[in-house]
């Protein structure tokens, strides 16, 4: 009878076990999200209510704290704000590279510094606006706007790189085709590049608009904290990260339960933004 | 879209040529945009030379070298030497990685070459979600939740190993331990995503020859992807050291903000990121303090700027497939 | 090649003493002699035999009922346009076609007389005996010379191996030492195409198979390296059985004993190479060697 050269069993125990320990690490990996959604859910719920979301904190430490109602609507105006700079100027950006740029030297150079703006850290954007626009004094001292800013600063380098995939992805065979029939570039892009792209630019513009909710840095030297809910740009103006932030800070009961309450909101936020971005992508990929 | 056809050879303009509107318009437009890129450019430039010169008091006072590496942050004196701050940020992201590194590429290996077909995109997904997770939950969890759990397993650690260096001694709520591990798990998508990247350019007729040479998966695996990947993998995990230092909010909620150079891993301690988180409310009014701050940043922004830029000449590397690794190393 | 270049005693390239002798099978001269079967095995070669060999991709039946036996110390060609299923078929012989997500295979392949896709037959332990050399040279890249040929060596064990001896031996069985052996410790992919490819052929036969699969080895190669892998293996087949997957119908009726034309997962016709070229039973084989298709 013939016989084949044998497996160690040592080879095969290593190979067995190497394969399981991968398998458990990644399962570890996955357990902190777990926890961290199944603690939200906990703890959080039991914040939520009518009254946690239509009324502001109180600032009071006894008694009744009050909601989160200038926090959301903080965040909700201070993230479209900042969206409605970071997110033309970072798909201009990255028009300029696909489009015009290329793979010439100038584009190299700017192409190289998005990606370097991707790997600050976001509390030294804050830092950044803090020294410009808060301690200089112009428009007076925490404001909104300026909140709004640092968050921009955050987003670009996100948007443009996403959106430089994504306009990537248009086949250079519909842009000739159109430049053929005698349209002027600026059309050819309007017309016809940003529309084919869409879907992804919406998907990834969608996804730094998550990121960007979910940041306390930047805010806490520009825009700051402040209890009521106001819509004047030009003055502080809450938002949900700080106000978590201020209240893990105060060793009381309640308040760490808003807190939960909090955060569970800004999860689901990030997380339905996050959802949409996807839908959105997978959408265009089936049409 | 084109105006339709105007054959008027008598105006001594063809119809190939664009209206002069429109011919201007392509100029205005790409210029526009040039603009916006070079905006870009002129931030960074203002950036770096803005902190530098708000942070220039801190560093005439105490001077460059002392300002890095003394080793007295202390406010009420008003003297600002960062030494702590250093070492705790080497610390925390040391731990971080020790812990983090290992985790995310296992993970990457698993999803690449051992999950089923099915299990791959429910698993990417799952690690990419710990990504959504904002920094300020982090923290809220890690210091309510995973602090004090944690707190008996420390202190078993802490008295069993006391030999070791960094370990022994009373273990705090808040503590350098905590932020590493927190750290690890926020820098798990990303060092994940990279490595599963790289592995997956791995040549399949590598893997297949090592396959027919009678290799088991997991030496296949050791001998055809992980040599592959090394440079790639190596760019990931400075990627995400990048990301822990820079780590601001979840850091100080659960370090104990202690300015101290810490005596344990189980001790409070300090980084250059949660400083600035912390203190800047009450530096607003001090001159020397804010500086000292400014500086802190500046010191934390040349940091991630060097360490991303060898992180990203790395996995640039790896991905065109260039060979970075040295000859006669075995699989 | 010319005949009377391989009926003297062949040595092995670089000049080494030709290794002990095992049994001598007797040298079978067939019907037509031709330049491939002058030479005498030096290893006892083992036999391949498929029984009602049936390949599936998910549910596309790629190869069906082949029954095929190869001979020890020959070397049978696998030919048959795009698509037949020859490179399929010779992958389920060292078990790498189930690899491929979704691909099965049923059916006996039997080594001498073990069914390698018996219960208890580890598949690892298949590979180890059946080695493959693929189409695209494929070192490792991150390997060195050296390191490449001992891959395979190292997997199991080096105990009571020596390994420098062993790479050297396989070098030279693949007509490879002389060019290499100075700077063996510089990387594999720095070798040129047909360089590289006789280090995977060295590595493969490192391992000391029983079986050699080859898929069609040469076609991403220039002429003359083509036909340096060509003498190998002539030389080869003195110690292994070779199952050679090849389009180029010239190669087939320079390098193979017997040669089997497969068409639409089907084996048509099995014969001596002679036949299969000159006068082929079924009309299909004809069309085909003739060109008028594939």
């Amino acid at each position: 009878m013939t016989t084949l050269p044998a497996v160690s069993a040592r080879r095969r125990f290593t190979d067995r076990f190497m394969r399981s320990l991968t398998l458990v690490l990644t399962l570890v990996a996955i357990v902190p999200l777990v926890l961290i959604i199944y603690y939200l859910i906990k703890e959080g719920l039991g914040a939520w209510s009518v009254d946690f979301f239509t009324t502001d904190p109180t600032g009071r430490f006894l008694g009744n704290p009050g909601g989160i109602k200038s926090a959301i609507l903080g965040t909700i105006v201070m993230v479209a704000l900042a969206s409605v700079i970071a997110i033309p100027i970072g798909i201009g950006v990255a028009l300029y590279l696909v489009e015009f740029g290329k793979q010439g030297p100038f584009a190299k150079v700017v192409r190289y510094f998005v990606d370097v703006m991707t790997g600050v850290p976001s509390v030294v954007f804050g830092l950044f606006i803090y020294i410009v626009l808060v301690v200089s004094q112009i428009g007076g001292t925490f404001a909104a706007w300026k909140g709004s800013v640092a968050l921009a600063l955050l987003m670009l380098p996100i948007v443009v790189r996403s959106s430089e995939v994504v306009l990537n992805l248009v086949p250079d065979s519909l842009r000739e085709g159109a430049l053929a029939l005698g349209a002027p570039r600026w059309r050819v892009i309007f017309r016809v590049v940003i529309p084919s792209a869409l879907a992804g630019l919406v998907t990834g513009s969608l996804l730094a608009v998550a990121r960007a909710a979910g940041e306390t840095a930047p805010l806490l030297f520009t825009a700051a904290f402040v209890l009521g809910t106001q819509f004047d740009l030009s003055q502080r103006m809450n938002s949900l990260p700080l106000q978590i932030f201020n209240d893990v800070g105060q060793a009381q009961d309640r308040l760490v339960q808003r807190a939960w309450g909090a955060a569970l909101t800004l999860v689901v936020l990030v997380l339905i933004l996050s959802l949409v971005a996807r839908l959105v992508q997978r959408r265009s990929r089936l049409a | 879209m084109m105006e339709a056809g105007t054959l008027t050879p008598r105006t001594g303009r063809s119809t190939l040529e664009r209206s002069g509107r429109a011919r201007a318009a392509d100029p205005i437009l790409r210029w526009t945009l040039k603009a916006l890129a070079a905006l870009i450019l002129v931030l960074i430039a203002f950036f770096f030379v803005r902190l530098f010169i708000e942070a220039k008091p801190a560093f005439d006072k105490f001077g460059y070298i002392g300002f890095v590496f003394n080793n007295n942050w202390d406010v009420s004196r008003d003297t600002f030497g960062a030494w702590p701050l250093v070492v705790g940020t080497l610390l925390t992201s040391a731990i971080a990685l020790i812990i983090g590194v290992p985790i995310a590429i296992a993970t990457a290996l698993y999803i690449t070459e051992l999950a089923p077909r099915r299990g791959r995109q429910p698993l990417t997904i799952l690690v990419e979600l710990l990504a959504a997770v904002p920094s300020v939950v982090y923290g809220l969890w890690g210091i309510f939740v995973l602090a004090p759990k944690l707190k008996p397993a420390e202190q078993w650690f802490s008295d069993t190993f006391s030999f070791l260096p960094l370990v022994g001694g009373p273990v705090s709520i808040p503590n350098c331990f905590i932020a590493g591990l927190i750290m690890a798990i926020m820098i798990l998508p990303i060092v994940s995503a990279i490595s599963r990247e790289v592995m997956a350019t791995v040549p399949s007729e590598n893997k297949e020859a090592a396959l027919a040479l009678g290799a088991t998966r997991w030496e296949m695996i050791r001998m055809a992807v992980l040599p592959y990947s090394r440079a790639g993998i190596s760019g990931a995990a400075m990627l995400g050291l990048g990301r822990a230092i820079g780590e601001t909010i979840a850091v100080t909620i659960v370090i104990g903000n202690a300015p101290n150079v810490p005596e344990t891993i189980f001790s409070q301690g300090y980084t250059l990121a949660a400083v600035i988180a912390n203190e800047f409310g009450e530096a607003a009014s001090d001159p020397t303090h804010r500086a000292a701050l400014i500086a802190a940043g500046l010191v934390l922004f040349v940091l991630t700027l060097i360490i991303n830029a060898i992180a990203r000449s790395y996995v640039n590397r790896a991905q065109r497939g260039e060979r970075t690794v040295p000859q006669g190393m075995a699989g | 090649m010319n005949p009377e270049d391989v009926t003297s005693p062949p040595s092995a390239p670089g000049g080494a003493a030709p290794d002990p002798v095992t049994p001598k099978a007797e040298t079978r001269r067939l019907e037509v002699g031709g330049a491939r079967d002058e030479a005498a095995p030096i290893v006892q070669g083992h036999a391949v035999t498929l029984r009602g060999l049936n390949a599936y991709y998910g549910d596309t039946h790629a190869v069906r009922d082949v029954d095929l036996d190869y001979a020890a110390n020959r070397v049978t060609a696998m030919i048959g346009p795009s698509g037949c299923g020859k490179s399929t078929l010779v992958r389920c012989i060292n078990r790498m076609h189930e690899e491929i997500p979704g691909a099965r295979a049923t059916g006996e392949v039997n080594l001498d007389d073990l069914d390698l896709y018996s219960d208890g037959v580890d598949v690892v332990s298949v590979r180890r005996a059946v080695g493959m050399v693929f189409q695209k040279p494929n070192p490792f890249p991150t390997m060195s010379i050296y390191d490449n040929v001992a891959a395979g060596i190292r997997l199991s064990g080096t105990r009571g191996v020596n390994i420098k001896e062993r790479v050297e031996t396989s070098l030279q069985g693949a007509g490879l030492w002389e060019e290499v052996k100075d700077r063996l410790g510089q990387p594999g992919i720095g070798l040129s195409g047909g360089q590289q490819q006789r280090l995977c052929i060295a590595r493969t036969i490192a391992v000391e198979p029983e079986v050699i699969l080859m898929d069609e080895p040469a076609s991403a190669l220039d002429p003359i390296s083509t036909l340096k892998i060509e003498e190998l293996i002539l030389e080869l087949k003195r110690r292994y059985t070779i199952v050679l997957v090849t389009h180029n119908m010239q190669q087939a009726a320079r390098v193979a004993d017997t040669t089997a034309f497969m068409l639409n997962g089907e084996l048509v016709e099995h014969a001596s190479t002679e036949k299969i070229f000159s006068n082929p039973d079924d009309e299909r084989t004809e069309q085909y060697v003739t060109g008028k298709f594939g």
